[in-house]
């Protein structure tokens, strides 16, 4: 018997990632839930590739996985977090959490799976790309073409981001010795140089 | 065979837990952030999948956009959280009802 | 200079006058301020009676000049202009003549006021609205001047704003002719509606047509549309000629300096009315309705103010009363379509009843501001002058043969005679007995003023206020600036009269101006009797009005000279009547405990339950208080967590897919 195995990396993906999410959202420890949170999107990024979006699945690894992980582990061991108050009550929103969710999950089950709409008639499976198209040649002509205006946003609002990041942490400390440039550009004469008037003296040492 | 809705299932798996996870841990914002990029991932899912069954990439371009969008809302809310715990010593979102008028 | 040249300098010398005396009343100074206004009602009486020359001489006939077109709305045209015809050069010489006479007296009589150049200012100012009243073409001016003469009346009237009776006075006539004057406005707006012109010509040469129309006004009751103009015009005349029962505010406006009583109150401004309804004849004529009000009410007001008159000790009241009857005889004049017995009677008495109250004032000079008559008496021995033209006016007053009171007051009890309007038999009694009253109360008058014993005794003292029937020093004849006025109105209240009836009631002299049906005639038949004035003047011992006279005369005489116990006896023996007398028949406390009380307890009512109560309670607390109690429900929910904040929208969420899953 064939194993199918595009059902079998979707079905086992899907597990490690459901499970891994459940992980992130029940542990104690904010650095497990930051690992488990990297396993999800692993396995997001392993789905991806079945969906033959290549470039965004490495996108994520990278990005996700290789940045903004590990700045979530970063402050997660930098901030010096008491972690027993943050647990508190868990317990008693344990069951309106799971009803929420239930309920959410219902609804968009039912609006997924109830007539039809999202079935293979209407959305039909479709054939593998052929051998040496490429996802990320693909993807960067549209990107630098029809999105290149919001692809230069983008940038834009990841240069603001990072400055905003910056600003926001940015601290002065006192007692560091530091350079001000703006202040060595506006000095003035006065405040570098006093002028004395001194009376000259005699050879002979007596004063006029 | 995996049909659109196998992966719409598990977008909405994915974001109902992610709901959940904002429920249960309303105490730590740090997990609370998580739980974001988790249901931004499973929006994300939803969009990939679509741009598959319909043969059209602006879907995955606008993942691309989500992506950096949501890098960008992480760098800034981690700052936040660290200026935040810099000032009151605290990420107890219990403890934060400044927006109390 | 042309003809609107010299129409247009008529008025504008006196506002020019009044502007500079008012404004500059520091720059001109006392003097300056008295001699400016003088010369310009000087000039502008020069003109008038110029402007009458020329009609006499049949140099210009009827002039309808428009000056200035203000706007046009809707087709309707705001004009200034001049209609000058007989009726108005009359009317011009005797306001300005009257205005310049009170002029000269004013120098004397208020020659220690503070507010000197005020008043000038003001008098002036009132001899120019007067002017443009008299003089108008179209109902906007006629307004403009109607309202500008009131605005003066009630300045002058609280001329001494520091005393507190004053100030209830003016406000008493500014609120007593705003109920007229709505009548006036609504009157003027149904002519506007119904002509669609405020020119006195187009709408009288149209009048005629809209005899039979009607307009519905309340429900479905059709009103003919000439009564209801003419009986809402003739409220306004109410207020400013004080008819009953719009009279109060005139008795009241004796507060203001005496000058101003003689001017506006009794020879010019309150015959506006009585001028208005006479310049509307074409109107009024085509209603007999409106007529018979305008007769009853006028017949009303003879008879019972003239009667309040007998009982009132304070000198100018006395007069005013005398004021309030006579202008009741004018107004049955009116009513019963004797236009020109109006006019006539509005000008002999514009002459005497100056002359009667500058004499007044003369005495009130003498006795230091008393004006009681219980502490007068005796004083022709010391002002001789103000005594004989007392008598001159009072004999002119009560209708004596041959004096100008004579010919008006008797051509106006002759017309009702002979008038067949509804009513006019009652009134004709009326009228009749009010020459007896009217007699019994002049006479009265002039018996406690300037005969009988001293009622006062001069204390030589410099007090500024002394007790009632003390006098600082022994009354004196009042200076030259006082009695040439009253020489020279006392001439023509003699004999105006005599000189002018035959052309002004019969020779057709106010034919271009008064329009009048020829079955209401009266005039024109009445004419057929005369015989010219002497005639007329010796034929009136065989009449009625004439012994009526002289029993008003025998009975003050007898009363008032020999047996003063008599009146106080019939005060006892009447004591109903004295008091309702007494009390002017109520009029004030029925207005005063019905319109000022009870819109005082609406006013109150209103503040207390809807201003109060229903816009502050309600409305304005009350919403702020359902704001602040939802606000405080509501602010519960905001509890300033973020995960609250976060479920409200997860919860949105919820509803929105389970709306879409159930509705799909």
């Amino acid at each position: 018997m064939d194993i199918p195995i595009p059902q079998t990396v979707f079905y086992l993906f899907s597990f490690i990632m459901v499970a891994a999410a459940i992980m992130v959202i029940t542990v104690r420890n904010p650095v497990y839930a930051a690992l488990f949170l990297v396993l999800t999107f692993f396995s997001a990024a392993a789905i991806w590739l079945l969906l033959e979006a290549e470039f965004l699945a490495i996108v994520l690894v990278v990005v996700y996985v290789g940045a903004v992980m590990v700045l979530f582990l970063f402050v997660v061991m930098m901030l010096d977090i008491n972690l027993a108050p943050l647990k508190e009550g868990f317990v008693s929103y344990l069951p309106v959490g799971i009803a929420v969710a239930l309920l959410m999950a219902a609804e968009m089950l039912v609006v997924v799976w109830t007539r039809d709409r999202f079935g293979p008639e209407i959305y039909p499976v479709p054939a593998a790309a052929e051998a040496g198209t490429s996802n990320t040649a693909a993807l960067g002509e549209l990107l630098y073409t029809n999105f290149l205006l919001p692809f230069e946003i983008a940038g834009v609002i990841l240069l603001v981001a990072i400055v905003s990041a910056v600003t926001l942490t940015l601290r002065k400390r006192s007692g560091v010795r530091s350079q001000s440039p703006s202040h060595q550009v506006r000095v003035k004469r006065d405040e570098r140089v006093r002028l004395v008037d001194i009376a000259s003296e005699s050879p002979d040492g007596r004063s006029d | 065979m995996l049909t659109l809705a196998h992966f719409l299932t598990l977008g909405a798996i994915l974001f109902s837990l992610s709901v959940a996870g904002i429920f249960l841990n309303r105490k730590n914002v740090i997990i609370l952030l998580m739980c974001i990029e988790l249901m931004l991932l499973s929006v994300n899912m939803n969009f990939v999948a679509f741009s598959r069954f319909l043969g059209n990439l602006d879907g995955q371009v606008f993942v691309f956009f989500i992506l950096t969008v949501a890098a960008a809302e992480a760098a800034i809310g981690l700052a936040i959280l660290v200026v935040l715990f810099r000032n009151r010593d605290t990420i107890n979102v219990s403890e934060l009802d400044d927006l109390k008028g | 200079m042309t003809l609107t040249q010299i129409l247009l300098l008529i008025p504008l010398l006196p506002l020019a006058g009044a502007i500079v005396s008012g404004l500059g009343r520091n720059v001109v100074g006392r003097n300056g301020a008295h001699w400016i206004t003088i010369f310009a009602v000087a000039a502008s009486c020069g003109l008038s009676f110029k402007i009458l020359g020329w009609h006499m001489q049949g140099l210009i006939g009827v002039e309808n000049l428009s000056v200035y077109t203000w706007m046009v709305s809707d087709g309707i045209k705001f004009e200034i202009g001049f209609l000058v015809d007989h009726l108005t050069s009359l009317m011009m010489c005797v306001v300005t003549f009257v205005s310049l006479m009170v002029h000269i007296y004013t120098i004397g009589y208020m020659q220690d006021d503070p507010g000197y150049q005020r008043f000038f200012s003001y008098i002036n100012l009132f001899t120019f609205a007067m002017l443009m009243l008299v003089m108008s073409n179209n109902f906007l001016q006629l307004f403009f001047g109607w309202e500008a003469v009131g605005l003066v009346s009630y300045l002058l009237i609280g001329f001494w704003f520091k005393k507190e009776s004053a100030i209830f006075a003016n406000l008493k006539a500014f609120l007593v002719n705003r109920v007229g004057d709505f009548g006036f406005l609504l009157g003027i707006a149904a002519v506007v509606m119904a002509f669609g012109s405020l020119d006195y010509a187009t709408v009288f040469a149209a009048a005629p047509g809209k005899a039979g129309d009607t307009i519905s006004i309340i429900g479905g009751m059709d009103w003919n549309l000439m009564t209801v103009i003419c009986v809402c015009l003739f409220i306004g005349a109410m207020g400013k000629s004080a008819q009953a029962p719009l009279h109060v505010w005139l008795p009241d406006s004796m507060e203001g300096p005496t000058p101003i009583s003689a001017l506006i109150h009794a020879a010019t401004m309150v015959t506006a009315g009585i001028f208005m309804v006479a310049r509307m004849s074409p109107l009024f004529e085509l209603s007999d309705a409106a007529l018979s009000f305008v007769m009853l009410i006028g017949a009303f007001t003879a008879l019972a103010m003239g009667m309040i008159g007998i009982v009132q000790n304070d000198i100018k009241r006395v007069v005013a009363y005398s004021t309030l009857s006579q202008l009741g005889y004018m107004t049955v004049a009116l009513g019963v379509s004797a236009y020109s017995a109006a006019i006539f009677h509005l000008m002999t008495h514009a002459f005497f009843k100056a002359l009667l109250f500058l004499g007044a004032g003369s005495v009130i000079i003498a006795l230091h501001h008393q004006q009681d008559m219980r502490y007068m008496g005796g004083l022709r021995r010391y002002m001789p002058v103000t005594w004989i033209t007392a008598w001159l006016g009072t004999l002119a007053l009560i209708g004596f043969p041959f004096f100008s009171g004579f010919y008006s007051k008797d051509a106006i009890i002759e017309a009702v005679h002979l008038s067949e309007r509804w009513g006019s038999g009652v009134v004709y009694w009326a009228v009749v007995l009010g020459v007896f009253i009217t007699a019994l109360y002049s006479f009265r008058l002039l018996y406690l003023a300037f005969h009988g014993n001293e009622r006062f005794e001069v204390v030589n003292s410099d007090e500024e206020h002394l007790p009632d029937g003390q006098v600082a020093h022994a009354p004196v004849e009042s200076p030259f600036v006082v009695t040439m006025p009253l020489v020279l109105l006392a001439i023509p209240s003699v004999v105006i009269g005599w000189y002018t009836i035959e052309p002004v009631l019969f020779g057709g002299w106010l034919d271009d101006s008064i329009y009048v049906l020829e079955r209401n005639d009266v005039l024109a038949e009445l004419g057929h009797h005369f015989h010219g004035a002497t005639a007329m003047a010796l034929h009136a011992v065989q009449t009625i009005p004439f012994w009526m006279m002289v029993a008003g005369f025998a009975v003050a005489t007898l009363v008032y000279q020999f047996r003063p116990a008599l009146a106080d006896m019939a005060a006892r023996r009447a004591p109903g009547i004295y008091r309702l007398l007494e009390h002017k028949y109520y009029f004030d406390e029925l207005y005063q405990r019905s319109f000022a009380d009870g819109s005082l307890k609406l006013g109150q009512g209103l503040w207390n339950k809807a201003d109060a109560g229903l816009i502050d309670g309600w409305l304005v607390n009350g919403s702020a208080k359902a704001v602040n109690w939802l606000a405080g429900r509501v602010r519960r929910w905001q509890t300033g967590f973020l995960y609250d904040y976060a479920f409200a929208m997860i919860v949105g969420l919820i509803a929105i897919l389970g709306t879409w899953v159930v509705l799909r």
